[in-house]
């Protein structure tokens, strides 16, 4: 049988050059084309230095000492350059400003296809796209400094979808922005995974506001991948939490609930509304 | 203690930040001033060390104008950890980075020893005493800002953003660390976006709104207020959240603890039973 696998790691192993031990080590992942995958874990557990190696800006950029091996959009990404491997994944970054230069929102938009020689009216066309569907389309004009941080996101957002790529990767794309505009880049991306089926790999923390969205989570400590698999299954093992993962509150009461006896649906709910949910099933109006 | 009269502010560019705020923050006492970016949480809290003048009204500090002293004079007092650890740090060791302060305000060479031991142990950061602070991760580099600050003892601590790049585990530490200062008398004052951090703190939390103070209050009063909390693009707490929407079912809608809300739901469900 074919596999649909868009990103597949076997055993991959990185050593940041002059550092004494591994950064990753051992990381066997695969994620099948239009999964929503959540890559989270405590800080320095590697979660950063994976994201590197899926557009192979390690071991390209970065160098150091990688083994195993990363496919991504059926690419061994030591054996193809990041210009190459762009137009498959698209990376977001934590803090938007350090991504954004031109003069207006539009020419950073264009910028990365620019780059690859398309013909004007395609870019024109692609460009149009991405800004409306990051809802930005009406400040296209305008410098993306003087915007708000939200906005700025939603301008790394676009100029990364205008390249049209299989998969994009976004690290803690929301950290520098208030809750509100954080939900909305969240729903944006979940848009954008189930309109158009583009693979997401999202790195956070916050999983309050973003394990609704995920198919497949993938936590990591220590450079390893310690679980692997269905959300709701992962977030309700003990070991989990162990961890040091922030779960949801609304997962964490459903499991406190169940130890305590409430005769309640197993489904591990992932945000307040499916709790809610399986809450009024067996409690009766007061 | 601080104490905040009629105060106004606008930044050379012309905008106006602060619309006359007042507020008292007493001493000891642990308070989160949310809001959305832009609303003027920073531009408050830059002056209660001196790092902002006010155009007009007065801060006083221990009863002492904020415009008749110094930021050093006022920096013993009241320690100011920034948002982005970059804009604090500039030292090559995180060692030099903690002792540069200590040693600014005159401390005997054996203090700042001891001081930056005691800094370092507290934030879990001995080994990178030798490290430079650019080498580390971003959580890290908060933590080395937050040592810097911590190791002189200042009275009042006020602390911008500070749960952002930190996970689960170093917020948790945050906040029993948190309260460790409130048990010692501190007086801490957070500005912050996190309402899942807030909600577990549970502190006097203030919200601010294009310069202005539009609510301050218990945190169970104003983050569950969502009238106000989507008016400042806060998001409520999740378990906030559950109770607005059980509310048909006779609950009352200002929970916003976990074991407060396993109680009632436990409660509820066992009387059903019988």
């Amino acid at each position: 049988m074919e596999s649909m696998a868009v990103i597949e790691s076997k055993s991959l192993t990185y050593t940041y050059p002059g550092a004494s031990k591994p950064s990753i080590s051992d990381v066997t992942i695969k994620v099948e084309k239009g999964e929503f995958v959540l890559i989270t874990g405590p800080s320095g557990c590697g979660k950063t230095t994976l994201c590197r190696c899926f557009n192979g800006l390690i071991p390209h950029f970065y160098q150091g000492e990688l083994t195993g091996e990363m496919i991504v959009a059926g690419k061994d990404v030591t054996k193809f350059q990041t210009h190459e491997l762009a137009k498959h994944v698209g990376l977001v970054f934590q803090n938007p400003e350090n991504q954004l230069f031109a003069l207006s929102i539009e020419k950073d938009v264009a910028f990365g296809l620019e780059n690859l020689g398309f013909s004007r009216p395609e870019m024109r066309e692609r460009v149009d796209w991405a800004l409306k569907l990051t809802g930005i389309y009406d400040i296209r004009d305008r410098s993306p400094h003087e915007v708000s941080g939200g906005q700025q996101q939603r301008v790394a957002i676009a100029a990364v979808l205008a390249m049209q790529p299989e998969i994009i990767v976004l690290d803690e794309p929301t950290s520098f922005l208030d809750p509100l505009s954080a939900e909305r880049i969240f729903e944006v991306i979940h848009e954008l995974n189930q309109r158009l089926g583009i693979t997401v790999v999202l790195v956070e923390h916050r999983l309050d506001l973003t394990a609704r969205y995920a198919t497949h989570i993938v936590i990591m400590d220590r450079g390893k991948v310690c679980s692997n698999g269905d959300t709701r299954e992962v977030l309700r093992n003990e070991e989990t939490r162990l961890v040091g993962v922030g779960i949801p509150k609304a997962t964490l009461l459903h499991q406190m609930l169940i130890k305590s006896g409430m005769n309640i649906s197993k489904v591990t709910p992932l945000s307040s509304d499916e709790l809610v949910k399986l809450l009024t099933e067996v409690l009766v109006p007061r | 203690m601080i104490l905040v009269e009629g105060v106004s502010f606008k930044y050379p560019s012309g905008v106006e930040a602060l619309k006359g705020v007042s507020l008292t923050v007493k001493d000891g006492e642990f308070i989160a001033i949310m809001g959305q970016n832009g609303a003027g949480k920073t531009t408050l809290v830059k002056h209660f060390n001196g790092l902002l003048k006010p155009s007009s009204g007065t801060i006083r500090v221990d009863g002492v104008e904020t415009t008749k002293t110094t930021i050093a004079s006022l920096s013993k007092t009241v320690g100011f950890v920034f948002q982005n650890p970059d804009h604090q740090l500039f030292s090559e060791t995180v060692e030099q980075e903690i002792a540069f302060a200590l040693k600014n305000f005159g401390f005997e060479e054996a203090v700042v020893e001891k001081q930056i031991t005691w800094a370092l142990n507290l934030l879990s950061l001995e080994q990178y005493r030798k490290t430079s602070p650019f080498m580390l991760s971003g959580g890290e580099r908060k933590r080395v800002a937050l040592a810097s600050v911590l190791a002189w003892d200042p009275q009042i601590l006020i602390l911008d953003e500070p749960t952002i790049g930190q996970d689960h585990e170093q917020k948790e530490k945050l906040r029993q660390f948190i309260l460790q200062l409130q048990t010692q008398g501190k007086t801490v004052v957070i500005v912050t976006h996190d309402v899942e951090f807030v909600a577990e703190c549970n502190p006097r939390v203030i919200l601010m709104n294009e310069g202005k103070i539009v609510a301050d209050g218990e945190g169970k009063e104003i983050l569950t207020n969502t009238a106000a909390l989507v008016e400042s693009s806060i998001v409520l707490p999740q378990v906030a959240q559950i109770f607005k929407k059980l509310e048909p079912l006779g609950f009352p809608s200002n929970v916003i603890d976990i074991y407060e809300a396993k109680d009632l739901l436990l409660n509820a469900w066992e009387k059903q039973q019988r």
